[in-house]
């Protein structure tokens, strides 16, 4: 994206361009739609949740006194009667982060003003999320059959199962939120309402416009960054 | 419906004190370029329900909170009336038990913390003063702020809800310390920590809609002119405790659900293996000390969201009501947002007795001696501030002066506090409770009475009853000193917090009589309380309404089109600010003020200052 245009104000770059943004009057990040910095302020607010809950997880697996899980025993998938450790998740990461690009698709579609294209790549978004949340319910009920509750399970510490249900389980619904909203703004763009100046959303007085896709993209990235996270503690520590 | 949408489009026309400067003069002079943003569309309720029930007016939304926010207050007020007389005279009032005291306790500490102290300065003052002060229309998304609203409604609701459940509230102390908070023994272990948990979980979401408004409103808001070092700090202060705010509220969050988890499902995120009656509970394997650090990340923080908010309005009342700039403006605010960094940093100081490693303590005793350097600063601005000024001696001076000094007795007491080896005897005695009542209690209350004096004028048009204001002042303040300053004395000779009943151990012998006598100043403290709210009452039905700008103040709240503001704050046209709004006594000026508003070329031959 190229740098706005501000009437009376001139952007420079660097440290410097920082600086004189800061001491000006009026807005601090120049031509940065109002909705776009709220996300990302949001998403700093969230990245504290779930650096408390990742950090709670390091502490709690240090001090139980039992010994943890393997993780690739018990994320294992049988696949032609052979168990592959973490084939599902390699499956789930992959989704989720192929609908991080499409969604990254979307955006840029969305500032050309290609509303049939934008409003396809939203969709495929959504459905990449929905089958994400899907194969997650199937690795929880997989789980769930094989004994592990959040109280207890047969391959160790109890802690295993309370933080992986917990911390999988907010972050599902971090995810199923993402994808109600992707459906409700793939209907939002096929029904026109960032064209022609914008229609007016539920939940403001402000005027659609494309950035709304953008703003839910951050979302969406930040998510699959989480999920990224959240691999790295589970399934290969 | 019948609802409009006001709507201003296009672009503000470039300031007309620039296109007329005359000829001869510099017409650059008053130069500020235009507006970047078109004009905020606004949403007009004409109903009863959408104008005063879910208004999208942040001024409306202010008084909301601040009402809502008074309300627990005064819940609070009577815990702590129920809790002295229990302390003060064993037994004289029967029905309290030794589980309705720790249930008293604990409603009181959360009450008064988050959602009488929080929520009154952040969601008050910060709905009602942000937008005004920063020249904006409104604040950015005026749904979600009725929406953070009525969420915190709710959370008060199921708050107060507690009181009528099976078991009652909680009991297990504010700061809901794992295992005992949900192991049963503990009063309101049953519903009462569920529900508690609940209102918390609700509040830290309400707050986060709100957060997020208060903060994009002074980043992305702001009128021409306005830069971020003309801002009063006022707005600084509760700006930078919206930041801590949305950074430490997470940690809380997480508490809450983990430790919801562990009452409802039976996981064991906090519990330790317990013997109960010589058998092993369910439960095993988890931290205790995970909460407390949980805790205390949210909890150190929270002591700054509500203490910074109070340095900045007490700075603009004093510099107002002292007539003179405030001294070193760009000082305090690097102080403001110093203080509010450090607050992530010193966490650990509530758990010097809780068993961590000593170097922990070593390493957070020296984070917070630090942060006294910066808060330092600041009482010598404001001392040198007051330093041969114009002073008028009026109720919000009174406050403001209160202020000053309670809060230099607590920071003292928190010097004290904050090393390990000082703390280890007192911790859990009344020293400790004296010095965070002295410090995040009165301290920060004596603000909001003086910021409800001065800015009654505004909000209703008319003005407080003075004489009144100065018995409650007079009441409140040597009154919270017959309270906190023989409990400073009480922690010395050993006398733990907390205790039910301690009449007949050795500890309290000697201070029979005190503690009476602090009973009864509490008693005479909560009942001064009134005296604001009958001067509430009577200035609404026959005080004297207030002339335009009754302080002589600079900043943008008093120079609205109408008074009380109207919806959409300045009428036609948004003002051009070109000064900060300081200037007082300037040599030369014509008044003793300058507004905000004044372009330079109005005031050429004076000394003004260059912000």
């Amino acid at each position: 994206m190229s740098d706005p245009k501000i009437d009376g104000f001139e952007l420079k770059p660097g440290f410097r361009g920082m600086a004189s943004d800061t001491g000006s009057d009026q807005t601090m990040f120049k031509g940065v739609h109002w909705g776009k910095a709220m996300m990302w302020i949001f998403l700093l607010s969230d990245t504290f949740v779930f650096s408390c809950f990742l950090i709670a997880y390091m502490k709690g697996r240090g001090s139980t006194p039992v010994e943890w899980p393997n993780p690739s025993e018990v994320f294992a998938l049988e696949a032609f009667g052979v168990p592959v450790p973490l084939l599902l998740i390699a499956l789930m990461t992959f989704v989720l982060i192929t609908s991080s690009g499409t969604m990254a698709l979307a955006v840029k579609y969305g500032y050309e003003k290609n509303r049939k294209m934008c409003g396809w790549l939203v969709l495929a978004t959504a459905i990449g999320g929905l089958t994400f949340v899907g194969m997650q319910a199937y690795e929880w009920s997989k789980l769930i059959h094989e004994g592990v509750r959040p109280w207890e399970n047969p391959f160790g510490a109890a802690q295993f199962g309370s933080f992986f249900f917990m911390i999988t389980g907010f972050h599902g619904t971090h995810v199923s939120i993402g994808v109600i909203f992707l459906f409700i703004y793939a209907y939002k763009v096929f029904a026109g309402h960032y064209e022609n100046g914008g229609k007016r959303g539920w939940f403001t007085t402000m005027k659609g416009d494309y950035v709304e896709i953008e703003i839910l993209g951050l979302y969406w990235h930040f998510v699959d960054l989480v999920w990224v996270f959240i691999f790295a503690f589970f399934y290969l520590w | 419906m019948s609802d409009e949408y006001e709507n201003k489009s296009g672009y503000q026309a470039q300031s007309s004190e620039a296109l007329t400067g005359s000829a001869g003069s510099t017409p650059d002079m008053d130069y500020v370029r235009p507006a970047e943003l078109p004009e905020q569309d606004l949403y007009h309720g004409h109903t009863f329900l959408t104008k005063w029930v879910f208004c999208q007016d942040a001024k409306v939304i202010g008084v909301q909170y601040f009402l809502t926010a008074v309300f627990t207050g005064i819940v609070g007020l009577i815990l702590s009336w129920l809790m002295r007389l229990q302390l003060g005279f064993p037994g004289l009032a029967g029905f309290i038990t030794a589980e309705h005291y720790y249930q008293f306790v604990t409603m009181h500490g959360m009450i008064m913390v988050v959602y009488f102290l929080t929520a009154l300065f952040l969601g008050g003052f910060g709905n009602y003063l942000i937008p005004l002060m920063v020249g904006a229309r409104d604040m950015v998304f005026p749904y979600v702020n009725m929406l953070s609203f009525w969420m915190f409604f709710v959370a008060v609701a199921v708050l107060m809800a507690s009181f009528f459940v099976p078991g009652g509230p909680t009991g297990a102390g504010w700061t809901l310390y794992p295992p005992q908070t949900i192991l049963e023994g503990t009063p309101g272990s049953g519903m009462g920590i569920l529900l508690m948990l609940v209102s918390l979980a609700l509040f830290v979401i309400g707050f986060t809609m709100g957060g997020l408004n208060y903060m994009i409103t002074v980043l992305q808001a702001r009128t021409r002119g306005m830069t971020l070092m003309r801002m009063p700090l006022t707005v600084w202060g509760i700006f930078t405790a919206t930041v801590l705010a949305m950074l430490a509220f997470p940690a809380l969050l997480v508490s809450a659900i983990m430790m919801t988890l562990d009452k409802v499902i039976g996981t064991s995120f906090f519990m330790p293996t317990i013997l109960k009656a010589g058998e092993v509970l369910e439960y095993g394997g988890g931290s205790p000390i995970l909460f407390q650090h949980l805790f205390w990340f949210f909890g150190h923080p929270e002591v700054y969201i509500v203490a910074l908010p109070a340095f900045g309005i007490v700075s603009d009342l004093i510099s107002v009501h002292a007539r003179k700039n405030i001294f070193g403006y760009r000082m305090m605010v690097w102080a403001i947002v110093g203080i509010g960094a450090l607050s992530f940093f010193v966490w650990a100081h509530h758990m010097y007795v809780s068993g961590m490693n000593p170097w922990f303590g070593f390493f957070f005793a020296t984070t917070t001696l630090i942060i006294a350097v910066p808060t330092a600063m600041k009482v010598y601005n404001w001392i040198l501030t007051l330093w041969r000024g114009n002073i008028r001696i009026n109720t919000v001076m009174l406050w403001c002066l209160g202020f000053i000094v309670t809060f230099v007795n607590g920071g003292i007491t928190g010097i004290f506090l904050g090393n390990v080896s000082v703390d280890v005897p007192l911790s859990d005695t009344y020293f400790v409770v004296a010095h965070f009542h002295m410090v995040m209690g009165i301290a920060p209350v004596m603000v909001i009475m003086g910021a409800v004096y001065h800015w009654f004028p505004l909000i209703t048009g008319r003005l407080l009853n003075e004489t009144l204001g100065k018995w409650h002042f007079w009441a409140t303040f040597l009154g919270a000193y017959s309270i906190y300053f023989p409990m400073h004395y009480l922690g010395f000779i050993g006398v733990p917090r907390r205790y039910y009943e301690m009449y007949d151990s050795p500890y309290m012998t000697s201070a029979v009589g005190m503690n009476e006598f602090i009973s009864l100043a509490a008693f005479l403290v909560g009942a001064a309380q009134f005296i604001l709210i009958f001067n509430i009452i009577k200035t609404l039905k026959t005080g004297k309404p207030a002339p335009k700008n009754p302080w002589k103040a600079n900043s943008l709240e008093w120079h609205t089109s109408t008074q009380p503001p109207e919806h959409g704050n300045f009428g036609e046209r948004l003002p051009v600010v070109h000064r900060w709004p300081y200037d007082f006594s300037v040599p030369g000026a014509k008044d003793d003020f300058i507004p905000q508003t004044t372009p330079p070329s109005e005031v050429v031959h004076t000394k003004v200052e260059k912000t």
